[in-house]
């Protein structure tokens, strides 16, 4: 293989090269502003690596294409953007309770409705989670710029695969849209996880684990399992249930199941974290602004600390309440009217004071928005 | 019109699955078949052509026409036999 | 145990339609097509959607999967985009396929991609109990149209051969031999087939308007019906409010999975410089 060299990349192209390292074999979509640029990569490369491409009719399609797709063993992917993401959310929720993996890429842009296509915003937080009616687990990454794009796709994929779980990759229009300079580790070096197969169709069950967030052993369909699924609560046969106990414990198992691995879900990236008096806690494009502002507001003497975050579901309280153990004060920049920092407030409890900072016209933030926050709450007019 | 003896048929019956909805007795051209405490029995057996409409038309399965054996065997009338017991729970 | 039970799981019979449900009457027609065509029951993937129709599939013993509303031919394309060589078969509802589910099925059809679609049109929302669909009659009554429904419904047959399906048929419940001969040849077309089989609900639709139980609902059926062979010799007003039943539209065309095949050999060969991994396509994307 070719040395890995340095290139000139967009965030959507290293997603999909990402999700390509991964193994991805199948991807359905809908064109939507500002994701496209993933589906028309894939559409070009997918025949080349033996994989299938097709742009269906809408995004309930799309990610109805690509559980069906993850069913006969393929790993699948969709991406889109928020009026996308919204009309997923039946089946994102379809495909946790199922337990098949696939991959959703939700490329940010400002909502709500149509909003402004081409601007970035990091308001389908909540939604990321929520979304989907019922309660349900929900791992969601979020790259903070190209080359974490790459990582987070494959490591989404690896997540999908071992808990059986759909997997969003969160990223905005900037992170989606820029360009960096990146060197890609080598395809040979990664070893992409599958999901683990059952050994022989007799006494199959399709939904037995043990209860502790088991995850249950996964049959291609025409492999001669002939399993069925179905979006009802079902046994651990898969067949429809309406048994108390059964339902209770098929919910509470696919929400340990994340529970459990959330250690090793947790990714984060942090600077200067060390006695830092204010912290501030972002993710996506807000945290690349926040990184400069932080690293000027050291240079001016102030005890300011980053934590940018690229798991952002399942929630990382004690990182978060280890990051802001020293602060007097905390900024949550971000774009939207406060969604992250409203998960930064619960879980410091009034640990520490929680300075929204909200951008919602659809620019990216400057550095010096975010420092004059950083040196407001530090009790210091913003240097002259 | 052949000279051999007339076919007879022996019609599994599903007691377990049949909800008694008539279809089967109602669309059976000769009248063969009736319902008797909810459930499909063959009344006039011997008059069967062996068209399976009724078969075919049962929703739930639960009536199935066979060509009897020549000589049939002691269950003869599938009225009886609910062969969704296993054989050796059935007490005849 | 007979050979036709044995294409269920009858550890989940009886099922739960209702006494004189004409769903059972299709789901056995499916599998007696099914077991003509002598299908390898390991490569036969049946996908539903959401309604009385759509519990058939717990029902029978193949991959089988139980989908959302509306949204089974989506599933069901995935899957064969990804495994051509499964025989994908799609059970759905008037209400999951023409309403909710409509997209789906007229894109579906368009692309031609091989899956066998059986729309068990029962001319109402059975499982919400009673209300109106695409499907009911101008003018009769669901829960929902109390006042007799205001809306003309689909020719189902004929938005399946605009749309572009290449098999196209209705049978009924009552036409069962025929019903199974349509599936029959619907499994046999490389492509987009459509089987319309109208059925009947009593506990709703039958008791809502007035028809009656199973049996006089399927004279109602039986007489709203005139096979298209025959209808060629009828005078018109003898064909006037008559469903055309039979084989409706047989006009084979290029299938969209093995035409994607064919994409993907066409392109590898173009690029046969193509070392693979990684970067081999990354750089070779001009």
């Amino acid at each position: 293989m070719t040395k890995p060299q340095a290139k000139l990349m967009q965030g959507n192209e290293a997603c999909t090269l990402g999700a390509f390292a991964a193994g991805l074999e199948f991807y359905a979509g809908y064109p939507i502003t500002p994701s496209t640029e993933i589906a028309e990569l894939c559409s070009e490369e997918l025949p080349k690596l033996g994989g299938k491409f097709i742009q269906m009719e809408d995004e309930i399609g799309s990610i109805a294409a690509c559980i069906g797709a993850s069913l006969a063993g393929k790993k699948a992917m969709t991406a889109t953007s928020g009026p996308g993401f919204s009309l997923m959310q039946e089946c994102l929720g379809y495909a946790s309770l199922t337990e098949v993996p696939i991959v959703i890429v939700d490329v940010q842009r400002m909502g709500p409705s149509t909003g402004m296509p081409t601007s970035p915003a990091q308001a389908d937080l909540m939604q990321a989670r929520w979304g989907t009616h019922g309660d349900h687990p929900i791992v969601v990454l979020a790259p903070g710029n190209v080359r974490e794009c790459f990582e987070l796709t494959f490591r989404a994929f690896d997540i999908a695969e071992s808990l059986r779980v759909p997997v969003i990759v969160l990223m905005d229009e900037i992170v989606g849209h820029m360009r960096e300079k990146v060197i890609l580790p080598d395809p040979a070096t990664l070893k992409p996880g599958r999901r683990a197969a059952p050994e022989s169709p007799a006494g199959y069950k399709p939904y037995a684990a043990d209860s502790d967030g088991g995850v249950p052993l996964m049959a291609d369909f025409g492999t001669g399992y002939r399993w069925h699924v179905t979006g009802l609560f079902h046994d651990e046969s898969g067949r429809p249930t309406q048994k108390a106990e059964t339902c209770d414990r098929l919910l509470r198992r696919l929400s340990r199941k994340v529970e459990k691995a959330a250690p090793s879900i947790e990714s984060h990236f942090e600077e200067s974290l060390e006695e830092a008096e204010i912290v501030v806690v972002s993710f996506g494009c807000s945290a690349m602004s926040a990184l400069s502002a932080v690293r000027r507001a050291r240079r001016e003497g102030l005890k300011a600390g980053l934590l940018r975050l690229k798991s952002v579901w399942p929630f990382p309280d004690d990182l978060v309440i280890r990051a802001c153990a020293g602060a007097s004060g905390v900024v949550v920049p971000e774009m939207n009217l406060g969604q992250l920092a409203l998960e930064v407030e619960r879980s410091l409890g009034g640990r520490a004071p929680v300075r929204r900072l909200g951008k919602v016209n659809g620019e990216l933030f400057r550095p010096e928005e975010i420092f004059e926050a950083i040196a407001s709450v530090a009790g210091r007019e913003a240097a002259e | 019109m052949s000279d051999q003896p007339p076919k007879s048929y022996l019609h599994v019956i599903r007691e377990r699955y049949c909800k008694g909805c008539n279809i089967c007795v109602a669309f059976c051209p000769k009248k063969v078949l009736a319902l008797k405490s909810g459930k499909v029995f063959a009344e006039r057996p011997w008059l069967c052509i062996g068209c399976k409409m009724c078969e075919l038309r049962c929703p739930d399965y639960a009536i199935e026409v066979r060509a009897a054996e020549p000589e049939p065997d002691k269950g003869a009338n599938g009225a009886e036999q609910d062969y969704c017991l296993p054989p050796e729970a059935c007490d005849d | 145990m007979s050979d036709f039970l044995s294409y269920f799981r009858q550890d989940n019979l009886p099922h739960i339609w209702c006494p004189g449900c004409g769903h059972g009457t299709v789901t056995g027609a499916i599998v007696r097509a099914i077991a003509r065509k002598g299908l390898d029951k390991n490569k036969v993937c049946i996908v539903s959607g959401i309604g009385c129709s759509s519990r058939a599939v717990g029902y029978l013993d193949f991959d089988t999967l139980h989908t959302a509303h509306g949204r089974a031919l989506a599933f069901a394309t995935g899957i064969k985009l990804a495994r051509p060589e499964l025989k994908v078969i799609v059970m759905t509802g008037d209400g999951d396929c023409t309403a909710i589910g409509g997209n789906h099925f007229i894109h579906a059809a368009r692309r031609n991609i091989d899956i066998t679609t059986i729309v068990m049109n029962n001319n109402i929302y059975g499982m919400t109990s009673g209300q109106y669909s695409p499907m009911t009659p101008k003018g009769m009554y669901g829960t929902t149209a109390p006042y007799g429904n205001l809306e003309r419904s689909f020719d189902l047959c004929e938005l399946a051969k605009a749309a572009g399906a290449t098999y196209v048929g209705r049978a009924t419940s009552y036409h069962v031999p025929l019903l199974i001969d349509l599936i029959e040849a619907a499994l046999g077309n490389k492509g987009f087939s459509v089987v319309e089989a109208m059925v009947q609900c009593p506990t709703y639709f039958g008791r809502k308007n007035k028809i009656g139980g199973p049996v006089e609902m399927l004279e109602w059926i039986k007489e709203g019906t005139v096979n298209v062979k025959a209808a060629a010799s009828l005078p018109p007003e003898k064909l006037a409010g008559k469903a055309l039943i039979g084989e409706l539209h047989n006009a084979p065309a290029p299938e969209y999975t093995a035409d994607y095949d064919e994409l993907i050999a066409k392109v590898q060969r173009k690029f046969d410089t193509f070392q693979g991994g990684l970067y081999g396509c990354a750089s070779n994307s001009d």
